[in-house]
């Protein structure tokens, strides 16, 4: 059982929520503010917790190392059964390398990676390219796991395989769909 | 709108909906397939279309709906009612605005900015089902990129014609990957796909796919050095806004051979109509 709420309204959040992640992901590196739940449980930033709750349930399966009020959490709203790294279609802060990437005929079940770092600031930083993004997008990440541009590299050779990873920072996402090229600026 | 969910599906139709149409999005050209729903219409009218629209859909949202550019046909004003009763949102027929447009054979003529959304109803995702009816074999060439076999109909369509002879739902490539379907538009409206500022979302509900185009992606139209894509546009000005650069339906007016040619964006045509009688 967990005390901690669900989204307010579970049908307007979650449609707002999920419009700002659709945003986020057709334009690579733009960050999008959230409609979070009234309170996030211990083990989980408040746009990691809208986001499960968004996107995530009982046909899904997920990997999430959040402590046990998280787990509890995640059963009682999003029923989702809580499955190994390499089985999840969702993921939340794991190594980019261990997610499944899907096969050549099937790419789309390459799974999503859910990445909570310290802050998400567009305008400097990363420069991103490819499709959503006009020239040039500019985001900086502070506190990606080290190695992870090495990472992405390594997943961009997989194409049309692939993960796609929704970084987290408080209450605010950004999003790098698999198709995204990630220079350090 | 008592007595449905908002916009309709049931909320885990809609999550299973939204990933389907993320995965699209992350995939450019690539075609999901997702659990198409039983809607209060029948297949061939729309339910793609409609079924990416409800799981995008909020409050805020004004929508468009035309049906080969026409706000006023049947299906396009069905479709708003319908959306008008179970989301209780906004309908509109101007195309400057509206949030999110679906459509039916048609990109508007004017063009579409980053906050809006165009949504394809799509009858025939596969664009090698025609020349490839196994679907088994046809995710093996996309899996390969192995588009030969539609070249090879295009160049026939060169010898037999002289030109390519294809004027609608001509084959594109996306982000130099995948071969799309770009539903049945007119070839007019291909060069349209590239790079748009606005994000385009396709849903076929009877074939079960949803694929997306992100903005400002690549999507070429399928041609050759020597035969290079040439958009087909009948000869003629819009009778009654006079216009020689957009898309015109050929109408008949009598039964004694009688016709005009009138733009088929009935909202760009009212607008140009509006703009030329203020002039004067």
């Amino acid at each position: 059982m967990t005390t901690f709420p669900g989204f307010a309204d579970p049908v307007l959040d979650g449609q707002a929520a999920f419009r700002a992640v659709l945003q986020a992901m057709s334009r690579p590196g733009l960050v999008q503010r959230l409609p979070v739940p009234p309170e996030a449980p211990p083990g989980l930033s408040p746009a990691a917790a809208a986001l499960l709750l968004t996107l995530v349930d009982a046909t899904t399966p997920l990997c999430l190392d959040a402590g046990a009020e998280a787990e509890a959490w995640v059963r009682f709203h999003c029923g989702a059964p809580l499955a190994e790294v390499g089985a999840a279609d969702f993921v939340l802060n794991a190594p980019l390398r261990a997610l499944s990437p899907g096969n050549e005929e099937e790419p789309e079940r390459g799974a999503t990676l859910i990445l909570e770092v310290s802050a998400l600031e567009e305008g400097a930083g990363w420069r991103l390219t490819g499709p959503g993004i006009e020239h040039l997008h500019r985001l900086r990440v502070a506190g990606a796991p080290e190695g992870f541009l090495a990472d992405w590299a390594a997943n961009r050779l997989r194409a049309p395989c692939g993960v796609d990873v929704i970084l987290c920072a408080g209450d605010v996402i950004a999003a790098l769909p698999r198709s995204v090229a990630i220079e350090e600026g | 709108m008592s007595g449905y969910n908002f916009a309709y599906l049931d909320e885990s139709t809609k999550r299973m909906i939204r990933r389907a149409i993320l995965k699209a999005v992350a995939i450019p050209g690539h075609q999901v397939p997702f659990g198409s729903r039983e809607m209060p219409l029948p297949y061939g009218w729309g339910t793609g279309g409609i079924q990416v629209t409800a799981a995008i859909l909020g409050p805020a949202d004004v929508l468009k709906v035309i049906d080969q550019g026409s706000d006023d046909t049947t299906n396009a004003v069905s479709i708003r009612a319908f959306f008008r009763r179970t989301a209780g949102i906004a309908t509109t027929e101007s195309t400057a605005e509206a949030s999110i447009i679906q459509t039916r054979h048609r990109i508007p003529e004017r063009a579409l900015r980053e906050d809006q959304i165009l949504v394809y109803q799509v009858p025939i995702p596969e664009p090698l089902g025609r020349l490839e009816p196994r679907i088994a074999e046809t995710r093996r060439m996309h899996a390969m990129a192995d588009y030969g076999l539609m070249h090879v109909k295009l160049y026939e369509d060169i010898a037999r014609h002289g030109h390519i002879a294809t004027s609608y739902s001509y084959p594109v490539m996306v982000n130099g990957r995948y071969l799309m379907s770009p539903s049945p538009i007119p070839a007019f409206d291909n060069p349209k796909m590239d790079r748009m500022p606005a994000l385009q979302l396709f849903g076929a509900g009877r074939e079960k796919r949803i694929y997306a185009v992100p903005p400002y992606t690549s999507v070429k139209s399928l041609d050759f050095d020597d035969h290079p894509f040439r958009p087909i546009r009948a000869p003629h000005a819009c009778e009654l806004c006079g216009s020689r650069d957009t898309y015109l339906d050929e109408v008949l007016t009598d039964d004694v051979g009688g016709r005009i040619f009138v733009c088929s964006d009935t909202d760009f045509c009212a607008e140009r109509q509006a703009m030329k009688e203020a002039a004067e």
